[in-house]
């Protein structure tokens, strides 16, 4: 066969893989702030149920709500906030009974690896020395809301506006910091890890000037795979995920919390 | 329209304008050296002056950080000297605006120049007129109708640039969110009276600056 030939054969082969092999597939939506958690206990999952393949969407909660609003083909919801499971609920779009609480973060401040500005108290982030702080973007990104909570309990909301770059989500922020484009940045303790060498952190916004950070899942009525999103969360709450949580910084969710 | 989606539309077409401007003041002269000189790295120019045309626009925009950003080869020094860096600004925008725009006015431009009788040239050359005379004495002039065809072209494309503007310039409200990056936040965050109300804007405006180029170039022929 002349090597063209083989290339294409291949090719096609390849092309052909997906409508053969994937017997079951899930579509899961997740808060990109636990993006490695749900890759690791994805990985754990697909590996003891052959056949079945996880697609993974991650993004900022409330952009992946609305795309859950507007019809995508979706089978299990993480949130990085109550507020937009809150909003799904009520619409209709997610398995009630489903839905649970399984883990909590915390609000950090992080500045680039390497910069000699003393950022240490939240008045740091007016001094004049701090040109740019970025926060998600409130309206979609959960990070954003509770850093908006929290400069605005701490009264620096307004004093901050000149400052702020918004992000797309809590990942973009990190990178924004990392990359040393703006002075501090608004993400949890769990990002952190993802760009260790570039960010270091500033100092932590006290924990009752922001709503806790908790993590929501529940199943969407939408779902073709109802039984297989719903072991991705018992998953999750297992000790098995609750563990894998543990390693990656997230802390276990808040007693009395369903 | 909110006052978040107004000043998006004023800052779109301030963006576009001043991108339209740097392009005329670059482009121009880049199509007519492409056009009637041949000089060393002729090709490299023409290439480099190209390819945010066929590359995506992330593609420019991750480009234009490593250029321009806080620790990029021409942005480190520059913030190193003054403390000051473009990304995040509106500047920004400008400069994302003018780089996706300039392939269109370069090689628009340079075609109708291209087309511009050489005997003409040479004729203004042996009556005594400088090659810069000539330039703009012959050659622009008959050359008007491409290079006008050239700069709507990038006009339109200044205001309707994304991806570039997104990566460089940010989605600031009131200071990088032009018209695109605003339907994109309206849409993603279920306002759609909002989204509707600016895609019904931009095409407009779009629709009003065809029939305005489509006057001038029946005027000028």
């Amino acid at each position: 066969m002349s090597r063209a030939l083989r290339m294409a054969v291949l090719v096609l082969h390849v092309l052909s893989l997906p409508a053969v092999a994937r017997a079951q597939e899930m579509t899961l939506s997740v808060a990109i702030s636990m993006k490695e958690t749900v890759e690791t206990l994805g990985r754990q999952f697909m590996h003891s149920r052959p056949g079945v393949t996880l697609r993974y969407n991650f993004g900022a909660s409330g952009e992946l709500s609305k795309q859950i609003e507007a019809g995508a083909p979706v089978d299990l919801f993480i949130s990085a906030a109550q507020r937009q499971m809150d909003e799904l609920e009520q619409r209709g779009l997610i398995s009630t009974a489903s839905r649970r609480v399984f883990a909590r973060n915390v609000l950090t401040v992080i500045k680039p690896a390497g910069s000699a500005l003393d950022i240490s108290k939240p008045a740091d982030l007016v001094g004049p020395k701090v040109q740019r702080i970025v926060i998600g973007n409130p309206k979609t990104v959960p990070v954003g809301q509770y850093a908006e909570e929290s400069l605005k309990s701490l009264g620096l909301w307004e004093k901050v506006q000149p400052k702020l770059v918004l992000s797309e989500n809590v990942r973009q922020a990190l990178d924004y910091v990392a990359r040393g484009e703006v002075e501090a940045g608004f993400v949890y303790t769990t990002d952190m890890a993802v760009r260790g060498s570039q960010v270091v952190e500033a100092f932590r916004p006290a924990e009752d000037t922001y709503r806790p950070v908790t993590y929501p899942v529940a199943v969407v009525k939408a779902s073709k795979q109802p039984a297989l999103a719903q072991a991705f969360i018992d998953l999750l709450v297992s000790p098995d995920g609750q563990a894998a949580l543990a390693r990656l910084g997230f802390q276990p969710p808040p007693r009395g919390l369903r | 329209m909110s006052a978040e989606a107004l000043s998006a539309l004023g800052l779109s077409i301030r963006v576009a304008v001043a991108a339209t401007l740097l392009n005329a003041l670059i482009g121009i002269p880049l199509a007519y050296l492409l056009a009637r000189r041949a000089f060393r790295g002729r090709a490299l120019v023409d290439l480099v002056v190209t390819l945010p045309l066929v590359l995506p626009p992330t593609v420019t925009g991750y480009y234009l950080i490593v250029l321009l950003g806080r620790r990029g080869w021409l942005g480190a020094p520059v913030y190193a000297l003054s403390g000051w860096s473009v990304a995040f600004t509106w500047y920004a925008a400008v400069i994302a605006a003018t780089v996706m725009a300039l392939p269109l006015l370069v090689r628009t431009a340079r075609a109708a120049i291209e087309s511009v009788d050489r005997e003409l040239e040479k004729a203004a050359f042996t009556l005594g007129r400088s090659e810069w005379r000539t330039v703009l004495e012959v050659t622009l002039p008959l050359a008007r109708n491409g290079i006008i065809a050239g700069l709507v072209l990038a006009f339109a494309r200044a205001l309707g640039e994304f991806g570039a503007t997104l990566m460089l310039a940010g989605n600031i409200p009131g200071k990088t969110t032009t018209v695109p990056l605003a339907i994109y936040t309206a849409v993603q965050t279920g306002e759609m009276g909002e989204a509707v109300a600016l895609v019904l804007a931009l095409t407009a405006l779009s629709c009003l600056v065809l029939i305005l180029a489509g006057r001038l170039g029946a005027r000028a022929a």
